[in-house]
Protein backbone atom coordinates (compact mmCIF):
# COMPACT_ATOMS: atom_id res chain seq x y z
CA UNK A 1 0.00 0.00 0.00
CA UNK A 2 1.10 3.56 -0.62
CA UNK A 3 1.01 6.31 1.98
CA UNK A 4 1.94 9.97 1.70
CA UNK A 5 4.52 11.44 4.06
CA UNK A 6 4.47 15.18 4.75
CA UNK A 7 7.60 16.89 6.04
CA UNK A 8 7.88 20.31 7.64
CA UNK A 9 10.44 22.83 8.85
CA UNK A 10 13.76 21.21 9.84
CA UNK A 11 12.65 17.78 8.68
CA UNK A 12 11.77 19.10 5.22
CA UNK A 13 15.19 20.74 5.06
CA UNK A 14 16.85 17.47 6.12
CA UNK A 15 15.10 15.31 3.50
CA UNK A 16 15.08 18.04 0.85
CA UNK A 17 11.35 17.71 0.17
CA UNK A 18 8.00 18.51 1.77
CA UNK A 19 6.13 15.45 0.53
CA UNK A 20 6.91 11.91 -0.57
CA UNK A 21 5.15 8.63 -1.27
CA UNK A 22 6.28 5.37 0.28
CA UNK A 23 5.13 1.80 -0.39
CA UNK A 24 4.63 -0.40 2.66
CA UNK A 25 3.34 -3.95 3.20
CA UNK A 26 -0.33 -4.23 4.22
CA UNK A 27 -0.70 -4.01 7.99
CA UNK A 28 2.24 -1.67 8.45
CA UNK A 29 2.27 0.72 11.38
CA UNK A 30 3.35 4.29 11.96
CA UNK A 31 6.63 2.94 13.34
CA UNK A 32 7.19 0.93 10.14
CA UNK A 33 6.68 4.07 8.05
CA UNK A 34 9.09 6.02 10.23
CA UNK A 35 11.72 3.29 9.86
CA UNK A 36 11.31 3.47 6.08
CA UNK A 37 11.73 7.24 6.04
CA UNK A 38 14.84 6.82 8.21
CA UNK A 39 16.55 4.99 5.33
CA UNK A 40 16.29 8.00 3.01
CA UNK A 41 19.19 10.39 2.34
CA UNK A 42 19.25 13.20 4.91
CA UNK A 43 17.16 11.30 7.45
CA UNK A 44 20.09 11.20 9.86
CA UNK A 45 18.98 14.73 10.81
CA UNK A 46 15.53 13.48 11.87
CA UNK A 47 15.29 11.87 15.32
CA UNK A 48 14.56 8.11 15.39
CA UNK A 49 11.16 8.57 17.08
CA UNK A 50 9.63 11.80 15.81
CA UNK A 51 6.11 12.90 16.60
CA UNK A 52 3.79 11.66 13.88
CA UNK A 53 0.31 12.63 12.80
CA UNK A 54 -1.93 10.47 10.63
CA UNK A 55 -4.62 12.30 8.70
CA UNK A 56 -4.10 15.45 10.83
CA UNK A 57 -4.24 13.73 14.24
CA UNK A 58 -1.35 12.78 16.49
CA UNK A 59 -0.78 9.04 16.24
CA UNK A 60 0.96 6.38 18.33
CA UNK A 61 3.81 4.33 16.81
CA UNK A 62 1.73 1.14 16.90
CA UNK A 63 -1.19 2.63 14.95
CA UNK A 64 -1.89 0.65 11.77
CA UNK A 65 -1.95 2.46 8.47
CA UNK A 66 -4.45 2.24 5.64
CA UNK A 67 -3.78 2.81 1.94
CA UNK A 68 -3.76 6.51 1.12
CA UNK A 69 -3.17 7.63 4.68
CA UNK A 70 -1.39 10.93 5.05
CA UNK A 71 1.45 10.75 7.56
CA UNK A 72 3.12 13.89 8.83
CA UNK A 73 6.42 13.93 10.67
CA UNK A 74 6.06 16.72 13.20
CA UNK A 75 9.23 18.54 14.33
CA UNK A 76 9.15 20.04 17.84
CA UNK A 77 6.40 22.65 17.59
CA UNK A 78 7.27 26.29 18.25
CA UNK A 79 4.12 28.35 17.86
CA UNK A 80 3.33 31.45 19.82
CA UNK B 1 -15.38 30.84 19.77
CA UNK B 2 -13.06 31.08 16.78
CA UNK B 3 -9.54 30.19 15.72
CA UNK B 4 -7.66 31.23 12.61
CA UNK B 5 -4.28 31.17 10.91
CA UNK B 6 -3.73 34.44 9.10
CA UNK B 7 -1.18 35.92 6.71
CA UNK B 8 -1.86 39.59 7.50
CA UNK B 9 -0.95 41.68 10.57
CA UNK B 10 -3.06 40.78 13.61
CA UNK B 11 -5.65 43.18 15.02
CA UNK B 12 -5.70 42.85 18.82
CA UNK B 13 -8.35 45.57 19.22
CA UNK B 14 -10.57 43.78 16.74
CA UNK B 15 -10.32 40.54 18.69
CA UNK B 16 -11.10 42.36 21.93
CA UNK B 17 -14.22 43.83 20.35
CA UNK B 18 -15.18 40.39 19.08
CA UNK B 19 -15.30 38.84 22.57
CA UNK B 20 -16.81 41.79 24.39
CA UNK B 21 -20.37 41.38 25.66
CA UNK B 22 -22.46 43.08 28.37
CA UNK B 23 -22.50 39.92 30.51
CA UNK B 24 -18.71 39.95 30.79
CA UNK B 25 -16.94 41.77 33.58
CA UNK B 26 -13.47 40.96 32.32
CA UNK B 27 -11.71 40.76 28.98
CA UNK B 28 -8.13 39.62 28.49
CA UNK B 29 -6.05 40.16 25.37
CA UNK B 30 -2.76 38.30 25.16
CA UNK B 31 -0.39 39.42 22.43
CA UNK B 32 2.70 37.35 21.65
CA UNK B 33 5.34 39.33 19.78
CA UNK B 34 8.66 38.72 18.06
CA UNK B 35 11.45 39.35 20.59
CA UNK B 36 14.70 41.01 19.65
CA UNK B 37 16.84 38.22 21.07
CA UNK B 38 16.68 34.52 21.83
CA UNK B 39 19.18 32.39 23.69
CA UNK B 40 21.61 35.29 23.68
CA UNK B 41 21.48 35.87 19.94
CA UNK B 42 20.15 39.05 18.33
CA UNK B 43 17.06 38.26 16.26
CA UNK B 44 15.92 40.38 13.31
CA UNK B 45 12.81 38.42 12.30
CA UNK B 46 11.01 35.10 12.30
CA UNK B 47 9.44 32.96 9.58
CA UNK B 48 6.35 31.17 10.86
CA UNK B 49 5.18 28.09 8.97
CA UNK B 50 2.52 25.51 9.77
CA UNK B 51 0.91 22.24 8.85
CA UNK B 52 -2.10 24.42 8.17
CA UNK B 53 -4.91 21.86 8.11
CA UNK B 54 -3.79 20.20 11.34
CA UNK B 55 -2.92 23.49 13.02
CA UNK B 56 -6.43 24.74 12.31
CA UNK B 57 -7.89 21.51 13.72
CA UNK B 58 -5.80 21.76 16.89
CA UNK B 59 -6.57 25.46 17.39
CA UNK B 60 -10.28 24.74 16.98
CA UNK B 61 -10.00 21.97 19.57
CA UNK B 62 -8.12 24.20 22.01
CA UNK B 63 -10.64 27.05 21.92
CA UNK B 64 -13.42 24.49 22.30
CA UNK B 65 -11.72 22.97 25.33
CA UNK B 66 -11.16 26.42 26.84
CA UNK B 67 -14.80 27.39 26.29
CA UNK B 68 -15.97 24.23 28.01
CA UNK B 69 -13.46 24.24 30.86
CA UNK B 70 -13.95 27.92 31.71
CA UNK B 71 -17.59 28.20 30.74
CA UNK B 72 -17.47 31.03 28.24
CA UNK B 73 -18.06 31.06 24.48
CA UNK B 74 -15.97 34.23 24.19
CA UNK B 75 -12.60 32.74 23.23
CA UNK B 76 -10.79 33.78 20.05
CA UNK B 77 -7.25 33.04 18.87
CA UNK B 78 -5.42 34.11 15.73
CA UNK B 79 -1.89 33.01 14.84
CA UNK B 80 0.02 34.71 12.09
CA UNK B 81 2.12 32.90 9.49
CA UNK B 82 4.80 34.26 7.19
CA UNK B 83 7.79 36.49 7.87
CA UNK B 84 7.53 38.86 10.85
CA UNK B 85 9.90 41.53 12.08
CA UNK B 86 10.82 42.33 15.69
CA UNK B 87 7.85 43.69 17.63
CA UNK B 88 5.17 42.31 15.35
CA UNK B 89 2.42 40.18 16.88
CA UNK B 90 2.62 36.47 16.09
CA UNK B 91 -0.38 35.43 18.17
CA UNK B 92 -3.36 37.17 19.75
CA UNK B 93 -5.75 35.52 22.20
CA UNK B 94 -8.86 37.31 23.42
CA UNK B 95 -11.07 35.93 26.17
CA UNK B 96 -14.03 37.51 27.93
CA UNK B 97 -15.86 36.14 30.95
CA UNK B 98 -18.14 37.44 33.69
CA UNK B 99 -15.23 37.01 36.14
CA UNK B 100 -11.57 38.00 35.79
CA UNK B 101 -10.01 34.85 37.27
CA UNK B 102 -11.58 32.59 34.68
CA UNK B 103 -10.69 35.02 31.89
CA UNK B 104 -7.00 34.98 32.91
CA UNK B 105 -7.00 31.21 33.30
CA UNK B 106 -8.67 30.57 29.95
CA UNK B 107 -6.21 32.87 28.17
CA UNK B 108 -3.29 31.08 29.81
CA UNK B 109 -4.76 27.70 28.90
CA UNK B 110 -4.99 28.63 25.22
CA UNK B 111 -1.40 29.87 24.88
CA UNK B 112 0.09 26.96 26.82
CA UNK B 113 -1.85 24.38 24.81
CA UNK B 114 -1.00 26.18 21.57
CA UNK B 115 2.70 25.95 22.38
CA UNK B 116 2.42 22.24 23.19
CA UNK B 117 0.15 20.93 20.43
CA UNK B 118 -0.26 23.15 17.41
CA UNK B 119 2.02 22.24 14.49
CA UNK B 120 3.55 25.64 13.87
CA UNK B 121 7.30 26.21 13.48
CA UNK B 122 9.50 29.23 13.50
CA UNK B 123 12.83 29.94 11.87
CA UNK B 124 14.70 32.82 13.42
CA UNK B 125 16.76 35.25 11.40
CA UNK B 126 19.89 36.48 13.18
CA UNK B 127 21.90 39.65 12.80
CA UNK B 128 24.75 37.70 11.23
CA UNK B 129 22.44 36.59 8.39
CA UNK B 130 22.05 32.99 9.52
CA UNK B 131 18.67 31.32 10.10
CA UNK B 132 17.72 28.42 12.35
CA UNK B 133 14.57 26.47 13.17
CA UNK B 134 13.69 26.95 16.81
CA UNK B 135 13.47 23.76 18.86
CA UNK B 136 11.86 24.54 22.24
CA UNK B 137 12.62 21.02 23.47
CA UNK B 138 16.34 21.61 23.03
CA UNK B 139 16.70 17.97 22.02
CA UNK B 140 17.90 18.60 18.51
CA UNK B 141 19.40 21.58 16.77
CA UNK B 142 19.21 21.44 13.01
CA UNK B 143 21.12 24.31 11.47
CA UNK B 144 21.13 24.23 7.70
CA UNK B 145 24.58 23.53 6.21
CA UNK B 146 25.10 27.23 5.48
CA UNK B 147 24.56 28.01 9.16
CA UNK B 148 26.95 25.44 10.62
CA UNK B 149 29.67 27.95 11.27
CA UNK B 150 27.38 29.97 13.50
CA UNK B 151 26.31 27.15 15.80
CA UNK B 152 28.14 27.49 19.05
CA UNK B 153 30.01 24.48 20.38
CA UNK B 154 28.02 24.63 23.60
CA UNK B 155 24.66 24.30 21.94
CA UNK B 156 25.83 21.52 19.67
CA UNK B 157 27.21 19.61 22.65
CA UNK B 158 23.92 19.94 24.50
CA UNK B 159 22.01 18.62 21.50
CA UNK B 160 24.30 15.62 21.19
CA UNK B 161 24.12 14.82 24.89
CA UNK B 162 20.33 14.72 24.89
CA UNK B 163 19.91 12.54 21.82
Amino acid sequence: MNVTVLLFASYADALGTTELEIALPAGSTVADAVRRVATLPGADRVPPKPLVAVNERYAAPEQRLAPGDQLALIPPVAGG
Amino acid sequence: MRAALVDAPLDAAGLLAEVSAPANGAAIVFVGTVRESNDGRAVTGIDYTAYAAMAQRELDAIVGEAATAYDTPHVVVEHRLGTLTVGEASVVIAVAHPRRAAAFDASRFVIEQLKKRVPIWKREHYVDGSREWVDPTGVLVHPSPADQGHTSAGRATTAEAQR
